[in-house]
C-alpha cells in the first residue's frame, strides 16, 4: 500500500448528503475481475449524459456541465469535500478505488458510513471527519476562491487553510501508523501466527460443530 | 458485569488486542462473484494460500441471469459478467472451499439466503462477506457484517479481521404489529425514525415482544436492513424460533455436538441489566404499511401518507437532498402516495424473498391480474430451493397465471447488474432494500415496499393500502 504523509492539495466541493457508493461507482463496473482503471467511471451517472457501460471510450462521452467535478476549476483536485454519511450503501471497495483512480487522496465530510470509512484507509487514502459547522465553513471558503488549497498533516493530524487556520481532526492510531508507513494489514497480522493458531485450537475444543 | 449480546460476540472472538485494535477470528466466510476476484488475486500475486478453507462457502448471485439457464453460461450475453461468473468457479477449483454452489446449481442463490439455509449461518458465529447485507445473517445471534475486498482478501490469508469494538444501540419495538404489517415495514420504519446514518458506528440489537413473535424470516429482514440504518451490523437474540430453524439444516451441528451446541446458543441474549449506547423505542400500533418516496431509504412514509414538503426538511442540507429527490423521482410535495402509479413490479432480494415472502404476495395475488399500466412484474425467488418448494406449494402457478413473470433465483433487479433493470424514468414497486438513484437501472425511480404492498400495488397499478384488500 502507498503511504500518506502529508498533502497540499486543491479541494473539490460535493455538496449533497449520503452520497451512496453505487453513485461513486455504478454497478455496471463492477463486472471487472481488476482493481485498477474505475477512475474515469468515479460518480459515472452525474458526470456524462449518456449511459455509461463498461469499455467505453470515456473521452468521447458527453461530459455533465452542471456537474461540479467537471468545472475546469476543479480540475486536479486531489481533496474531495462533501457532506454527512459519505460512501454509505454497498460495501464495494470499488468505490474507493474509483476516488483514488481519480485523484482523490482525501475525503473530508462530517461523517461516513462505517464500510466506505474502513474501505478507504486500505487504499492509501485519508478519510477525515470534521465537525459539520467546520465543513460548512469550508464550503464558504472554496466556493469564493478559485484555486483553493487544504494542506493535510497526517502526523500532526492537522488541516491548515490557505489563511493559516488550523483544523486539528482524529485519527485512530493503528490506522495512522499503517498509513504513514503503507503498511499492508496481511502481513502485520500474519506476524501474530501463533497467536491465531492458539486461538483457533481452543475455539475448536469449545465449538467443535464451527469446524465441521 | 452485565453484557450485551454484541459484547458476548465480540469478545468470544478476539485473539489479541492492542489499544482498542482487536484481530477478531471469523468463523464463516461467504463468497460471491463480484467482491472476491481482485482477493483472489491478490492471494495469487502473494503466494498464499486460504487459512482455514473449511470456512468458506461460495455463490454466484449478483450478476447471474435470471432467465434462459437453458442455454447455460453460454447464455449470458455479456462477456464481461460470463467472465466474473467463470472466474470464480475458477478460483474455487484453484483455492478450495467447504461448499460452493455455481450458476446454475439447485442450490444457488443470493448468497444472504443461502448461508442461512444450508446451516452455514449458525448462532454464535462471526460471518463476514464481501456485501453490505452481510448483516442479514445477525438474525441467528451471529456477529456478521459487510467488509471491503482488501478484508476479504486478509480473512482468506488469515482467517482474522482487524476491528475496534462498535458502539451498541438497542432497537426495541414492542406491542403487536397489525394485520398486514410486516418485518419490512417495521425496518423502514425504523429508518425512518433513526435515519440513514443514525446507526453509523453502531451494532443494532433489535428487541422487544414484535422481534420475539417474529419468525427467523422477518428477523433475517430486520437485520438485513439495518445496514440501511448506517449500522453494520443488526443482531438478535437466540431463542427457540432460531433453534428451531438451525435444526437439520446441511450444515447444522450433528446429532452428538447437537446439545452442547444449544447450551451454548442459549446463552446467546443480552443480559439483564446490560448497558447500550444508544435505545430507541417504537410501538408496533404505530406502523402502518410503510413506501419510501425519495433516493434513500430514510424517505419513507406510511401507505395513507404523502410526499412531504419542504417546510418539513430539519435543515439546509436535507432540504437540498429532498429537492434533488423530488427531481430524480419525478414527484411533487404533498402527493398522496395512493396516487403513485408505477410501472413494474420488482419482488425478490436478500431482503424479501424467502418462501414466506413468496407465500405473502401470492395471497394477495391469487385470482387476480397485474393492472395494465404494470409492464413488467418480475418475482426472483432468493435461492433454488425457495425456487423448488414455492413451485412445490403452487406459487408459480399463482403468480404467471395473475400476469407476473417467475424467474430463476439471484440478485436480479436489486442492483440491475445483470439484464433485469428499468430503464430510465421507469418507477418501480420493489421489495429489495435500496431505493438510490440509478440503483435499478440508470435514471429508474424505485419505491421500497414489503412483498404484500408490491403485489398489491402489481394488481392496482398504483400503490394501495394492502389493510383495505380483502
Ligand atoms: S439481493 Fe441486492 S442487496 Fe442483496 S446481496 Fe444481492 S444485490 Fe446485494
Amino acid at each position: 500500500m502507498q503511504a500518506f504523509t502529508q498533502l497540499n492539495g486543491l479541494v473539490a466541493p460535493l455538496d449533497r448528503a449520503n452520497v451512496d457508493t453505487d453513485a461513486i461507482i455504478p454497478k455496471q463496473f463492477l463486472k471487472s475481475i481488476k482493481r485498477s482503471g474505475f477512475g474515469p467511471n468515479a460518480f459515472d451517472e452525474w458526470r456524462y449524459l449518456d449511459q455509461g457501460e463498461p469499455g467505453m471510450d470515456n473521452s468521447k462521452r458527453p461530459i455533465n456541465p452542471d456537474f461540479v467535478l467537471n468545472q475546469s476549476r476543479y480540475q486536479g483536485a486531489s481533496v474531495l469535500l462533501t457532506r454527512e454519511n459519505f460512501g454509505c450503501g454497498s460495501s464495494r471497495e470499488h468505490a474507493p478505488w474509483a476516488l483514488e483512480d481519480y485523484g482523490f487522496k482525501v475525503i473530508i465530510a462530517p461523517s461516513f458510513a462505517d464500510i466506505f470509512f474502513n474501505n478507504c484507509f486500505k487504499n492509501g487514502m485519508l478519510p477525515i471527519v470534521l465537525k459539520a459547522d467546520v465543513v460548512d465553513g469550508l464550503f464558504n471558503q472554496v466556493s469564493v476562491t478559485e484555486g483553493y488549497k487544504l494542506n493535510i498533516d497526517l502526523s500532526a493530524q492537522t488541516i491548515t487553510t490557505p489563511a493559516g487556520e488550523v483544523h486539528p481532526f482524529e485519527v485512530d492510531a493503528f490506522r495512522k501508523h499503517c498509513l504513514l508507513n503503507g503498511l499492508d494489514d496481511i502481513g502485520l497480522t500474519m506476524q501474530q501466527q501463533d497467536k491465531i493458531k492458539a486461538f483457533e485450537l481452543k475455539h475448536q475444543q469449545a465449538q467443535p460443530w464451527l469446524f465441521n | 458485569m452485565a453484557k450485551t449480546l454484541y459484547d458476548k460476540l465480540f469478545d468470544s472472538h478476539v485473539v489479541t488486542e492492542e489499544n482498542g485494535t482487536a484481530l477478531i477470528y471469523i468463523d464463516r466466510h461467504l463468497v460471491h462473484e463480484v467482491t472476491s476476484p481482485q482477493a483472489f488475486e491478490g492471494l495469487r500475486l502473494a503466494g498464499r494460500k486460504p487459512w482455514r478453507i473449511s470456512s468458506i462457502v461460495a455463490t454466484a448471485d449478483h450478476n447471474t441471469p435470471t432467465n434462459g439457464w437453458d442455454k447455460g453460461l453460454s447464455g449470458i450475453a455479456d462477456p464481461v459478467a460470463r467472465l466474473q461468473i467463470e472466474t470464480l468457479s475458477d478460483n474455487i477449483r484453484e483455492f478450495g472451499a467447504k461448499a460452493y454452489f455455481p450458476f446454475m446449481d439447485s442450490r444457488q442463490g443470493i448468497v444472504h439466503v443461502v448461508g442461512p439455509e444450508q446451516g452455514a449461518t449458525l448462532p454464535g458465529m462471526t460471518v463476514v462477506c464481501g456485501d453490505s447485507h452481510t448483516s442479514t445473517h445477525g438474525a441467528f445471534g451471529a456477529l456478521a457484517h459487510g467488509i471491503g475486498t482488501s478484508e476479504v482478501e486478509h480473512v482468506m490469508a488469515t482467517q482474522c479481521l482487524v476491528q475496534k469494538k462498535s458502539k451498541t444501540m438497542q432497537v426495541v419495538v414492542n406491542g403487536i404489529l397489525g394485520k398486514g404489517v410486516t418485518a419490512k415495514d417495521v425496518a423502514l420504519a425504523i429508518i425512518g425514525k433513526t435515519g440513514t446514518a443514525g446507526g453509523n458506528g453502531y451494532a443494532i440489537e433489535f428487541a422487544g415482544s414484535v422481534i420475539r413473535n417474529m419468525s427467523m424470516e422477518g428477523r433475517m429482514t430486520l437485520c438485513n436492513m439495518a445496514i440501511e440504518a448506517g449500522a453494520r451490523a443488526g443482531i438478535i437474540a437466540v431463542d427457540d424460533t432460531t433453534i428451531n430453524y438451525v435444526k437439520g439444516r446441511p450444515f447444522s451441528p450433528k446429532a452428538d455436538q447437537w446439545e452442547a451446541a444449544v447450551a451454548y446458543w442459549n446463552t446467546l441474549h443480552s443480559d439483564e441489566g446490560a448497558a447500550f449506547d444508544a435505545t430507541v423505542t417504537l410501538n408496533a400500533e404505530d406502523i402502518q404499511p410503510q413506501v419510501t418516496w425519495g433516493t434513500s431509504p430514510e424517505m419513507v412514509v406510511g401507505i395513507d401518507g404523502k410526499v412531504p414538503s419542504l417546510e418539513m426538511a430539519k435543515n439546509e442540507v436535507q432540504r437540498g437532498d429532498w429537492e434533488r429527490a423530488y427531481a430524480y423521482m419525478g414527484l411533487t410535495p404533498n402527493t398522496l402516495i395512493s396516487d403513485i402509479q408505477i410501472d413494474k413490479v420488482f419482488i425478490g432480494s436478500c431482503t424479501n424473498s424467502r418462501i414466506e415472502d413468496l407465500r405473502a404476495a401470492a395471497a394477495i395475488a391469487k385470482g387476480k391480474h397485474i393492472a395494465p399500466n404494470v409492464k413488467l412484474a418480475l418475482v426472483v425467488p432468493g435461492s433454488g430451493l425457495v425456487k423448488a418448494q414455492a413451485e412445490q406449494e403452487g406459487l408459480d402457478k399463482i403468480f404467471t397465471e395473475a400476469g407476473f413473470e417467475w424467474r430463476e433465483p439471484g440478485c436480479s433487479m436489486c442492483l440491475a447488474m445483470n439484464a433485469d433493470r428499468l430503464a430510465s424514468g421507469e418507477r418501480c414497486a420493489s421489495t429489495s432494500n435500496r431505493n438510490f438513484e440509478g440503483r435499478q437501472g440508470q435514471g429508474g425511480r424505485t419505491h421500497l415496499v414489503s412483498p404484500e404492498m408490491a403485489a398489491a400495488a402489481a394488481v392496482a397499478g398504483h400503490f394501495v393500502d394492502v389493510r383495505d384488500l380483502s
